[in-house]
């Protein structure tokens, strides 16, 4: 049995400094808001010509008034990502684009994704972004409170807001872009690290019914080490899917299978380090339990 | 409770065997009447555009008030009253009247049956509102009145986007409406999504009026600038024909200069204002106006009784042709703004199809690989649940023709990983229950019933956020959260059906065995 409980005041002083840092980080740095949510165009190209190269093609953007551009290589050598605010939401922006850029270098250019998303559409689709990972918060320490004790929801919803923030800390971080995907990655992972900590519980729970004698401290452990070999066969399984995704899945799903990554090694270390901490610390005994029982 | 009946096992089979044919008929183009459902492909798996386009109903609503301006002066100039200083300013009508009157107006316009203010028996709300301060009035659009008003101009230009986008001849697309001013178009496997973007940015109002040097015109003039932006002419705002006169409307050769033309002819009614005006303006210049702007200013040099005619104007083939699909489909009741796209070329788009099947098999590869290391014949097992478990999911997409997506692909993939889980927390179970107990079928017994809270508690949890998504997402990410959500339930049937029916079989026939795992 591996002695988990003797690292709780370590490991509760790391998340404390880890949600810290995150918020620091999203209040002060922020988050790199992709077209989705910040309004402006997004091209990927796909050159023919060889000799174009990421720094020509940068020079050829910004001499074309586009407001605040950006050019990268995306993926492999002949793929170009232009990202634009379109200030002015100009009409023919792409046709203006396309002719410009068959003037320079000739017609070598393959338009492979246009996307275009105009300022009030940006802020709805944030607004909704910002409601469905809130309700998808609200209806889990729901669920969780109408299954467990209000300790036990605690500790849950704790472990949840632990997952979630420092999964955008990160992506603060590294200034990686937000965009959608992340929002339905965020929510799958409020959905996985709940499912991980509603095994453990449930475990606690069931051990707080069997042994009157042990305290709280000692029995989080047992249930943690008697789920631990599940805990670790699903994470490992749910991230070899997701690796293969990351790797092989393409560049536009790489964002989605890093925060749903995160995700997963957050969600199992605050099932184990945040969530039964709360327990220990609001001195959670069979009598939780059993009054509990009683009520029902 | 590990004993399976006969007829359970059979109907286990059938089921499992129907949706591993029913996802299987994907990959064969049969040609069947019994059975025609296939899997869609999102826009960014087939290419092609997603756009939604905004009404602008500011110019409708400014309209309506200035019909309504006459309609206000004409209805109380019959009841003697004079109306004084009626202008439009913000999207209202502001007036004043002498103060013996005061009383009659705000009794018109708040009069239940009122002439001018309608709509109070049908919703209980009228069309106006009229506030006054004084002797002055301001009449606006009530909520309902402007409710309707939307309603209305979204009714009628989803019907000129559809036969705009039907005149360009793509294969199925989808046009819908979204909130009352906005309409959204899917567009699947479109070549050129630039041209359909211009056809539908142009309101397409067309008027034929003369060019005048008459600034005292009775109708009013307006200064209007020529295509190239450059060249201005002064135009009576009094409408000759307009694009509503229009039977149809056709690209041409001009084979005299070789010109493209657009060719149209006229209905009744536009072919005799088109005879009269033409035989009264000899020598004037007629102009053809295209939302705001000059496309050419003929001189009028015979009478043209025919009802037909033709708008000549330096136009490419391309452009000829564009115009005459946008004349014949009429014109849009207000201007669209494009306001969302998103365009994924058909490349593009296989090559997300093929990044997601191979990353689908190697991520299944590796689960499949590492279940059977950790379990062996238990993770054989598993394994084949998965499969069947992956062919079900499959062949309820199919059935309800759902959209996949490439979110929806991860979602398949993120299933994979996640449906093991079930197996898992009971195989854990019955291991434990193993250390205490000999007997190999109570020991199974109790592992499946003990773990039937977390596994429910689990699955319930990851299904709540997919319903979320579902409804708060928009476009491919709503995909994902249709094969993780679906994904859940075929994982609960394969894991209480199909797992548990062959380790029921297994353990049956070693109920003796010492070391089970």
């Amino acid at each position: 049995m591996i002695a988990f409980n003797k690292f709780y005041n370590h490991f509760n002083i790391v998340s404390t400094s880890l949600i810290t840092v995150s918020l620091i980080l999203l209040i002060f740095k922020g988050l790199n808001f992709g077209i989705d949510f910040k309004g402006g165009t997004l091209i990927e190209l796909r050159s023919t010509d060889t000799k174009i190269n990421v720094t020509t093609l940068r020079d050829k953007f910004s001499q074309m008034n586009l407001g605040d551009i950006s050019v990268k290589k995306f993926g492999n050598d002949t793929d170009y990502l232009i990202k634009f605010e379109n200030k002015d939401n100009k009409k023919n922006v792409i046709e203006e684009i396309k002719s410009n850029l068959d003037k320079s270098f000739g017609n070598n250019f393959n338009f492979r994704r246009v996307e275009n998303v105009g300022p009030k559409v940006s802020a709805e689709l944030l607004k909704s972004g910002v409601i469905a990972i809130s309700l998808s918060l609200a209806i889990m320490l729901f669920y969780i409170w109408i299954r467990f004790e209000w300790q036990f929801s605690l500790g849950a919803i704790l472990a949840l807001f632990h997952d979630v923030i420092v999964t955008l800390g990160v992506f603060s971080l590294f200034s990686l872009e937000i965009n959608l995907s992340i929002i339905a990655a965020v929510l799958t992972i409020v959905g996985y690290s709940m499912n991980d900590t509603v095994v453990i519980f449930d475990r606690v729970r069931e051990n707080l019914r069997k042994y009157s004698d042990i305290k709280i401290f000692e029995l989080t452990n047992i249930s943690i080490n008697e789920t631990l070999s599940r805990t670790i066969i699903t994470s490992v399984t749910t991230l070899l899917a997701l690796l293969a995704i990351y790797f092989f899945g393409g560049e536009i799903l790489k964002g989605f299978s890093l925060a749903m990554i995160l995700g997963v090694v957050f969600g199992t270390y605050s099932s184990i380090y945040i969530a039964n901490t709360v327990l220990v610390r609001l001195k959670v005994s069979q009598k939780t339990v059993l009054r509990e029982d009683d009520l029902k | 409770m590990l004993y399976f009946s006969k007829l359970r096992i059979l109907s286990v089979t059938i089921f499992s065997l129907l949706f591993i044919l029913i996802a299987l008929s994907n990959l064969f183009k049969v040609e069947d009447i019994f059975f025609d459902k296939k899997i869609n492909l999102g826009l960014d798996l087939q290419g092609g555009s997603y756009l939604l386009l905004e009404i602008d109903n500011a110019p409708v609503v400014e309209q309506k008030l200035q019909n309504l301006t006459t309609t206000i002066k004409n209805y109380f100039k019959d009841k003697d009253v004079k109306i004084n200083n009626i202008k439009i300013e913000d999207q209202s009508i502001f007036f004043n009247v002498d103060d013996q009157n005061k009383q009659l107006i705000v009794d018109t316009f708040s009069d239940q049956e009122s002439d001018i203010n309608p709509y109070y028996p049908r919703f209980k709300s009228h069309q106006l509102v009229i506030e006054e301060t004084g002797l002055n009035f301001k009449v606006s659009f009530s909520k309902q009145g402007l409710i309707a008003l939307k309603t209305s101009s979204q009714d009628q230009a989803i019907e000129i986007v559809r036969r705009r986008i039907d005149e360009v001849g793509t294969n199925e697309p989808n046009i819908l409406k979204r909130g009352n001013n906005r309409i959204l178009v899917e567009l699947p496997g479109l070549d050129d999504p630039m041209r359909v973007k211009s056809l539908l940015g142009k309101t397409a109002n067309l008027t034929f009026r003369f060019v005048t040097n008459n600034e005292n015109d009775n109708f009013g003039v307006e200064k209007l600038k020529y295509e190239d932006g450059i060249d201005e002419a002064t135009v009576s705002k009094r409408i000759i024909i307009s694009g509503e006169n229009l039977l149809d409307a056709q690209p041409q050769m001009d084979t005299q200069n070789n010109q493209t033309i657009v060719s149209f002819s006229l209905d009744r009614v536009g072919a005799k204002r088109f005879g009269k005006a033409t035989s009264t303006g000899i020598g004037k210049q007629l102009a053809i106006v295209l939302d705001g702007k000059i496309i050419s200013a003929p001189v009028i040099r015979d009478t043209i009784a025919s009802g037909s005619g033709q708008i000549s104007g330096g136009f490419t083939f391309q452009s000829a042709t564009d115009l005459a699909l946008l004349l014949r489909s009429g014109a849009l009741p207000a201007p669209l703004n494009i306001i969302e796209e998103r365009t994924v070329g058909p490349d593009l788009g296989q090559d997300s199809i093929n990044a997601g099947m191979i990353a689908l098999t190697i991520g299944f590869l590796l689960v499949i690989l590492f279940m059977f290391i950790k379990y062996k014949v238990f993770g054989l097992i598993t394994n084949v649940t998965l499969i069947i478990n992956l062919f079900i999911l499959l062949g309820i997409l199919t059935l309800f023709e759902a959209t996949l997506t490439l979110p929806g692909i991860a979602g398949i993939i993120l299933t994979v990983g996640m449906a093991v889980d079930a197996n898992v927390l009971i195989f854990e179970r019955i291991k434990e229950e193993l250390k205490n107990e000999k007997n190999n079928i109570i020991a199974f017994d109790t592992g499946y019933t003990k773990s039937r809270t977390a596994i429910i508690d689990a699955n319930i949890t990851t299904l709540l956020a997919a319903v979320i998504l579902f409804f708060m997402g928009s476009g491919p990410v709503k995909g994902f959260s249709v094969t993780l959500g679906i994904g859940i339930f075929t994982t609960l049937f394969s894991v209480y059906f199909i797992a548990r029916l062959f380790t029921s079989i297994y353990v049956s026939r070693n109920r003796d065995k010492e070391k089970l795992f």
